[in-house]
């Protein structure tokens, strides 16, 4: 196995020309491809997200073998800062088209990270039902769930993190192209900056409600935590063995009503919050990361509402599970009626769906004060396997 | 605007509240006499009242039943749904006053015998006198104590006409023949429902029995309420809808009855706070931009600007209630507020068709959006009326 971890997945070769704007000084450059787990889950969040989802063209298994292994060379070089084919954006024949498509030219490899899922359908339609998790299964439908299935689902997806949000852009582009005949895109998501932390070294940052997000986030660092609550284990479902060391990707796309929050009272947003809006604070709390006192009372009323997100998604209730959130923010213009068509793309890994998001989300949506301003319009599941070794492809385990 | 705190504030609140209505025969030597005193005769099929017309100050209504029904009395704004006052339980033959302090403006005087309906109405005007200011000059603790006897008259009557309009839709609807008067009476019974909507939803156990939407439910859990029956009644394009059997129709028709009824039944004790007042105000125009304006809450039936106007509705009665108060405070946040209103009105009175309003699915993209940016119009400055009511 190559490398793994934070620390470990830094490649040091590319440090010296990178340097990508936003990103803090204290982060790797770039990050190896291979490596125990997939890259773009523990690593540090970076600040732009292309999401696409696609769906099979072919039912033949060699080709999608095939594509597996296209996808991981293309995807490995893109991630060292390389053009996404073996020739490059302008060194080729001039009578043929690219083997990449140029819009990278000159830029940093912006810390991307590729990481690939299969979902559900993916095994149907291959014939590997047998391999299938029996925790990937599509997501029950949600209180405030109005989804669109052309922007729900998919067989496959790819997860492109990076700096830049042109890095990330030409990732996902390049990887649709050599797709193409074999799978084709179904949906895709651009996220313009990120909503959690994934490692005690960034500060967090805010949603578009203005709030701190994921402060109580999993983060890289806590090790202990991190293969409790996001990697599955190998005794953890005898059909999916194969997914050992991977993970469950939880991809909503949750509209806000910007609008109407905006109209709130301050007191009210954070009671909703059930953190101020400041420095994230628990109302009963000073510090961002003091531990929330859900049984302090002011007057006769809990101090935190009944029926505030920090008390209701708690690990405290929800049996200890925790999550390891990875999403963004996304503006997509604005709606016929001139308001924005923004929100959080929001994304979890878990080691469980049916423990670690199923219910937290089932009890968000019956009572989160938040729910007001939430409509989720985009949901998929998709099973992320592990990382891999030198000469192996991107969930190669599963075909073998 | 949260639901669960101001459940939580209405059933806490004690019932201290100064009434303006008065059923008793007390002491009424300060109450206007003269040009200001009336009386009203109220039979089974009339509501005769001695004048039309009045000085602003405090009026004086001595009612007589001389009818065969217990009825009642109001004085209503000119939208004919805010109640200034009024005196309920008239026996036959028995007489009740009711003493209300009007300023000037247009109002109707009504009768309900049989306590049911939209009542005997007549045009009432007040017109602007001097003496009559003075009396009304009142104390801000006089404001809000008649801002909150007000809107708490307007809930119940709102409540009790609700009650009464799904007990018809109910029978309707459960006779299985019926469907197109179901279907009639479906948003207006909806409309008493749409003008209380944030009270009622402060019934947290209730409102999600009663009013859910289908993508509301949670998988696996039973829906039902009106938008259950709504379904039933417009399958259109529900595609491979089942319908539900006459049994099932029964099930969820009185289920809905029984909790209208709960729902009454609580409406009775509850007392308001000025800010839950303006609050809810402000949370019925959310009401609006949030599911009506989308054309999301009638997902079948497309009545959605039945409950467009009634959330409008309520959200001005709520405001006007309190409007005495913000004109103290902020003048010009209350002028604002008048004119959006009346924009919006405007708008909406343009898509009147009948007793009521097209459907959504035939309004255009260009109507919808400027009903859309009225409703903002309007929004942005309602977000500011209870700081300046408290």
């Amino acid at each position: 196995m190559a490398v793994a971890g934070v620390a470990g997945a830094f490649a040091a070769g590319r440090a010296s020309a990178d340097g990508a704007a936003g990103a803090s000084s204290a982060l790797a450059s770039s990050y190896a491809f291979r490596g125990e787990h997939q890259a773009g889950i523990v690593t540090p969040a970076q600040d732009r997200l292309h999401f696409a989802a696609f769906d099979l063209t072919t039912d033949d298994r060699d080709d999608v073998v095939a594509l597996l292994q296209d996808w991981t060379e293309a995807a490995e070089r893109m991630t060292r800062g390389d053009g996404a084919g073996e020739v490059g954006p302008v060194e080729g024949d001039p009578l043929l088209p690219p083997d990449d498509t140029g819009e990278a030219i000159g830029l940093p490899p912006a810390r991307l990270t590729i990481t690939f899922g299969f979902g559900p359908t993916f095994f149907d339609k291959l014939g590997l039902a047998d391999r299938r998790p029996a925790a990937l299964r599509r997501l029950p439908h949600f209180p405030a769930d109005v989804l669109d299935p052309a922007i729900s689902d998919g067989d496959l997806c790819i997860q492109a993190c990076a700096d830049d949000p042109q890095v990330a852009v030409h990732a996902v582009r390049n990887l649709a192209r050599i797709a193409f005949g074999r799978a084709a895109v179904r949906w895709s998501q651009l996220g313009f900056g990120r909503t959690s932390s994934t490692s005690t070294t960034q500060d967090t940052p805010r949603n578009l409600f203005g709030f701190k997000d994921g402060t109580a986030n999993l983060k890289a660092e806590q090790e202990d935590l991190v293969d409790t609550h996001l990697w599955v284990h190998p005794d953890d479902d005898a059909a999916a063995g194969w997914l050992a060391g991977g993970s469950y990707l939880c991809a909503r796309r949750i509209n806000m009503t910007i609008e109407l929050w905006d109209r709130q009272p301050l007191a009210d947003q954070e009671g909703f919050v059930g953190r101020t809006k400041g420095t994230g604070a628990p109302l009963t709390g000073t510090a961002e990361f003091d531990e929330p006192d859900f049984d302090a009372v002011t007057g006769t009323s809990p101090t935190i509402p009944v029926d505030a997100h920090v008390r209701l998604v708690h690990p405290s209730v929800h049996g200890g599970a925790q999550m390891l959130r990875r999403g963004y923010n996304f503006v997509d213009g604005s709606t016929p009626l001139g308001a924005l068509d923004a929100g959080l793309f929001f994304i979890a890994y878990v080691r469980d769906p049916d423990t670690h998001f199923i219910p937290i989300q089932n009890t968000m949506a019956k009572s989160d004060a938040l729910m007001e301003y939430l409509k989720v319009t985009g949901s998929a599941l998709f099973a992320v396997p592990p990382g891999i070794a030198e000469g192996e492809y991107v969930g190669q385990a599963l075909f073998t | 605007m949260r639901k669960t705190l101001i459940a939580a504030g209405l059933l806490l609140a004690t019932p201290a509240l100064a009434a303006c209505t008065d059923n008793s025969t007390g002491d009424d030597s300060s109450d206007g006499g003269g040009d200001r005193a009336f009386t009203v005769a109220s039979t089974d099929d009339a509501c005769e009242v001695s004048g039309a017309e009045a000085p602003s100050g405090a009026l004086k209504f001595e009612v007589t039943n001389t009818g065969s029904q217990v009825t009642e009395f109001y004085l209503l704004a000119e939208d004919g749904l805010r109640i200034l006052g009024e005196v309920e339980n008239i026996g036959p033959g028995v007489s009740r006053s009711l003493t209300v302090k009007a300023p000037a403006g247009d109002y109707f005087t009504a009768c309900k015998p049989g306590m049911k309906g939209d009542g005997i109405r007549n045009a009432f005007t007040v017109t602007q006198s001097e003496d009559g200011e003075k009396e009304l000059s009142a104390s801000d603790q006089e404001l809000v104590d008649e801002a909150l006897a007000g809107y708490k008259l307007y809930v119940r009557d709102q409540s009790a006409q609700l009650l009464e309009k799904t007990t018809q839709f109910v029978e309707l609807y459960k006779a299985g023949d019926k469907d197109d008067e179901a279907r009639a009476l479906y948003p207006v019974a909806r409309t008493h429902w749409e003008r209380i909507e944030t009270v009622a939803e402060s019934f947290g156990d209730l409102d999600p029995k009663m009013d859910l939407r289908e993508a509301d439910v949670e998988e696996g859990a039973d829906w039902t309420g009106w938008h259950r029956l709504e379904k039933d009644l417009w399958p259109a394009d529900a595609g491979k809808y089942k319908a539900l059997t006459p049994a099932q129709r029964a099930t969820y028709a009185d289920d809905l009855l029984a909790n209208t009824q709960e729902l009454d039944d609580q409406i009775q004790g509850l007392d308001y706070t000025v800010d839950q007042l303006a609050n809810g105000s402000r949370g019925l125009l959310e009401e609006v931009a949030a599911g009506k304006v989308t054309g999301e809450e009638e997902f079948w039936s497309h009545t959605d600007l039945y409950d467009f106007q009634a959330n409008v509705d309520g959200a001005r009665v709520a405001f006007e209630g309190v409007e005495p108060i913000v004109e103290k405070n902020d003048p010009d946040l209350a002028d604002e507020l008048s004119t959006q209103f009346d924009a919006l009105q405007v708008l909406l009175d343009a898509q009147r068709e009948g007793d009521g309003f097209k459907l959504y699915t035939d309004l255009t993209p260009e109507e919808i959006k400027g009903l859309s940016d009225a409703v903002n119009a309007l929004s942005e400055p309602l977000s500011r009326l209870t700081a300046a009511v408290v």
